[in-house]
């Protein structure tokens, strides 16, 4: 009999704030936390706005020990508030409960926002005289003002492990430290892997989920070259529309969600309480296209129909699904058409929900939110709003829960999460039910 | 744990500076054929360190399908040198992958189902290519300021680059070409974890095979270190050699007592790991088995190694019990010495704390000095390294080990290679950047 693993303590940083219980009112509420992009002038790129999260001030989390912390990036500071709201939720505040050599991490870590001005200059004055001109670079010159500009830490700090590694640091965490770049599955991916580690008895007790941000200069490009963002400048609040026929891309987001993953046992002989339990975890890649989905779906089913599978539930058992729903038209359709090729004539009748449209996309870390957001349907009986999905949409005609949340009794959810390039992943989650 | 599935290593697919693919790979080794000189990519001139490890001339027609040469231009170098890598191991294993099909190179039915083949490929900090982004950026200098102008960029800078340019660098594309191309469907993942990344990788996809979710998978990492950003950052850190641009053979020294850096490199390697049943079921050759993974955390710091190598000799310990074996059992050793010298005094303690007296006994190797280190890739070039002296029983020389730190026990072949005489080998890689550290032990192959 495989062990089982648990959630016992959740924590996160998104941009409708910074604590469980507010951030899930706020989410049942219907609330956006879209708004005009402050962290750098985006006025006149393609796309304006984001889902920024605000008012956030590590030393609120960290105290004293932030100091030591201050270089972090803005991923690694949001991991690290996040952890510390968990670690806290867990009741391992007394770090002397558990031993650290049987303590893991496994982040799905975005790499640290670019130190753009300084990239900037060291390119500009890297190109020859001809200012404003599509131009060669000279290497030596690059060279020379990068190596004056650009800050050894500053530099090591962008790394995609370092929010992990921070982590460690932080909590003593001797055992495997991983971190999954899946793109926007990553931290669905970390969990799935971290509930393996803990089956195999590689750890007892694991940080696990996600971190990015990728509201920076260079993200916000490569997304609006894509043409995968909204363009809905005039209405900011009302851009992220998974679903809604009208919907014209994602809207950016940012922010981590930890949650700390047990081992069943582990968990009651230090009489922790149990929040949900990790059942399931699938994992496929599409070996399509690198540019689209796979047109059946036939990952997304794949991932699904494994973590299924591996959690023991079928078709009638799941009571609500997380969809990755991104509010892109390809997405929507096809998470549509999978969920209803798997699920046949009961798709319909589960609840399906995109809080992507309130948070916005948070990229690696959009999974682990999503999950959290499944563990408080579970405990409250009640799922989140769909909002802005207003317009039918004939290729999306399954129940979003359209702009309310529903009181609904919900004892097994799912959690999606679709990568560029392919990469499904899919969690099940569960009422603990002893 | 009793009820896993054995796990076998039956492909091996490498590209290095001293050579692509696992046969020139070993007799490159064997021969100590530095692949370290003058980078030729683009003009080193404004940095202090002008050597590297760079493949050799390739053309990337060679090593996928013809109908996918179109992808070419979406593939960044990291990602050309994992398709490589995974062309050569599914060649070595004679697996008969969609690729190889459809470039005539397999004979026979398909042996592997795309639904039970996954992959796990470590990748890092993929950078952009720096000429074409900062011609971008040299288009939106505002005129007045002679600054960077984001009103100019948002407006007509940015579409100076193409449209699918993000794609290029997101660290998951190794993995999407590789499962594309070969047509692997099952669980798939991307560790970005620097250099310790593709001992990580292969870690998982061990236990992804011993229980149940796939029957072969492809795994390992690859990176290239050859732009300038990639290289500077490293520079900036104090961590490369910059006195050696004149004597490139003698400017990666592992554990050495004058050394003064590593050489940027690049390169990679993917290995086939398979279910037993299945390898041998269609009659594949077996290089060794999979006997142990374990990991850990340096939890003193993320941005220097712990001199005491406590956590280097915890993931060793974890890895030696996970394959149910103790230190004096292990007769073969690649340590992942890089030259860089607080990190060489950290592995050289953890080794010691690990295997204490009986370090003495067993034979090391370390491949950075003919190659340096490209980042996610190292480990598994070393990890193949393992397998091939277990396989050919032979400890290849290690070069640039004459004259080690003061208290590195480490026993290398300077020079000839030896027999290894071994059942066991064990192989570690932790990040230069990061806290992660990870080992894997193999064991010879018997019924």
């Amino acid at each position: 009999m495989a062990r089982r693993t648990v959630i016992t303590g959740m924590g996160w940083v998104t941009p409708l704030g910074h604590d469980i219980e507010s951030v899930w009112r706020r989410m049942l509420n219907g609330d956006s936390g879209v708004e005009k992009t402050t962290v750098f002038d985006a006025s006149e790129y393609p796309t304006t706005f984001c889902a920024q999260v605000r008012d956030f001030d590590p030393r609120a989390f960290l105290g004293s020990r932030w100091q030591s912390h201050a270089g972090a990036s803005r991923n690694t500071q949001f991991a690290l508030a996040a952890a510390e709201l968990a670690w806290r939720d867990a009741g391992l505040a007394d770090i002397a409960a558990v031993d650290p050599t049987r303590v893991g991490i496994y982040l799905g870590g975005g790499e640290g926002p670019i130190d753009f001005d300084n990239f900037a200059e060291a390119a500009i004055k890297g190109c020859r005289d001809d200012a404003g001109q599509l131009t060669a670079l000279d290497t030596t010159r690059w060279a020379r003002c990068a190596m004056q500009v650009l800050d050894p830490m500053r530099e090591l700090e962008q790394d995609p492990n370092l929010a992990a590694s921070h982590l460690a640091v932080r909590f003593n965490a001797q055992g495997p430290n991983l971190n999954t770049l899946t793109a926007c599955a990553a931290s669905t991916q970390a969990i799935g892997e971290a509930m393996h580690m803990i089956r195999h008895g590689d750890a007892d007790l694991v940080i696990t989920g996600g971190t990015h941000s990728m509201i920076h200069p260079l993200g916000v490009t490569g997304f609006n070259r894509l043409t995968v963002l909204s363009t809905r400048n005039d209405s900011v609040q009302t851009a992220s529309r998974p679903f809604d026929r009208h919907r014209d891309g994602f809207v950016l987001g940012e922010g981590a969600g930890i949650v700390i993953l047990e081992d069943l046992e582990h968990a009651g002989n230090r009489g922790a309480a149990i929040c949900g339990e990790v059942a399931g975890y699938g994992s496929t890649a599409d070996a399509f296209r690198i540019t689209d989905i796979h047109e059946q779906g036939r990952g997304a089913i794949a991932a699904m129909q494994t973590a299924m599978e591996s959690a023991g539930v079928g078709i009638a058992d799941v009571d609500y699904i997380s969809a990755h729903g991104t509010g892109t038209v390809d997405n929507d359709k096809i998470e549509t058409l999978a969920i209803r090729t798997l699920f046949g004539e009961r798709a319909a009748k589960i609840p399906i929900s995109s809080i992507k449209s309130m948070v916005g996309h948070l990229i690696a870390a959009a999974g682990v939110v999503e999950l959290i957001s499944c563990v408080l349907a579970i405990r409250d009986g009640v799922v989140p709003p769909t909002i802005n999905c207003h317009t039918p949409d004939p290729h999306c005609d399954l129940d979003y829960v359209a702009n309310e949340g529903r009181k609904i009794p919900v004892g097994v959810a799912l959690s999606n999460s679709f990568g560029f390039g392919g990469q499904n992943d899919t969690l099940v989650v569960k009422r603990f039910d002893g | 744990m009793a009820s896993d599935r054995r796990v076998v290593v039956t492909g091996l697919g490498l590209a290095t500076p001293i050579g692509i693919g696992a046969e020139a790979f070993w007799d490159a080794l064997l021969g100590m054929e530095c692949g370290i000189r003058r980078v030729e990519a683009f003009d080193p001139g404004g940095l202090a360190a002008q050597i590297a490890g760079e493949l050799p001339k390739f053309s990337i027609g060679d090593y996928i399908p013809k109908t996918y040469r179109k992808n070419n231009k979406v593939m960044s170098r990291d990602t050309r040198i994992a398709v490589i890598c995974a062309h050569q191991a599914a060649k070595d294993a004679a697996l008969n992958t969609a690729c190889l099909v459809e470039r005539g190179e397999a004979q026979g039915p398909p042996n592997v189902n795309p639904a039970r083949f996954g992959a796990n490929i470590g990748a890092g900090l993929v950078c952009a290519d720096l000429p074409e982004l900062a011609g971008a950026l040299n288009t939106a200098v505002d005129e007045q300021t002679g600054r960077f102008s984001h009103h100019k960029w948002g407006r007509e800078g940015m579409a100076n680059l193409t449209p699918l340019w993000l794609l290029k660098f997101l660290p998951n594309m190794l993995a999407c070409h590789v499962t594309i191309v070969h047509d692997a469907q099952a669980p798939s993942n991307t560790i970005t974890c620097g250099e310790t990344s593709s001992h990580l990788a292969i870690g998982e996809a061990f236990r992804t095979i011993a229980r149940g979710a796939a029957d072969v998978c492809i795994c390992g990492g690859a990176e290239s270190k050859l732009n300038p950003m990639a290289m500077a950052r490293p520079l900036l850190l104090n961590r490369l050699n910059t006195g050696a641009n004149g004597h490139p053979e003698s400017a990666c020294r592992p554990f050495g007592r004058d050394s003064a850096g590593t050489v940027a490199s690049e390169g990679g390697g993917l290995v086939i790991l398979e279910d037993l049943e299945h390898a041998r079921a269609r009659g594949a050759r077996i290089y060794c088995e999979m006997a142990g993974f374990g990991a850990g955390s340096n939890t003193t710091s993320w941005s220097k190694p712990d001199p005491s190598g406590a956590a280097i000799s915890l993931a060793l310990t974890n890895a030696l019990a996970d394959a149910g074996v103790n230190a004096e059992q292990i007769k073969l050793i690649v340590p992942f010495g890089t030259g860089v010298r607080a990190y060489d005094v950290s592995e050289s303690a953890g080794w010691r704390r690990a295997f204490g007296d009986h370090l003495g006994k067993v034979h090391a190797v370390v491949t950075k000095g003919l190659i340096g280190t490209n980042g996610a890739g190292s480990g598994a070039i070393d990890f193949a390294t393992a397998v091939l002296a277990l396989y050919h029983n032979t400890v290849p020389p290690s070069a640039n080990t004459d004259g080690l730190l003061a208290d590195c026990t480490l026993p290398f072949a300077t020079n000839e290679a030896v027999d290894a005489n071994a059942e066991y080998a064990l192989t570690l890689a932790y990040a230069l950047s990061g806290s992660q550290i990870a080992a894997l032990v193999i064991r010879k192959y018997g019924e």
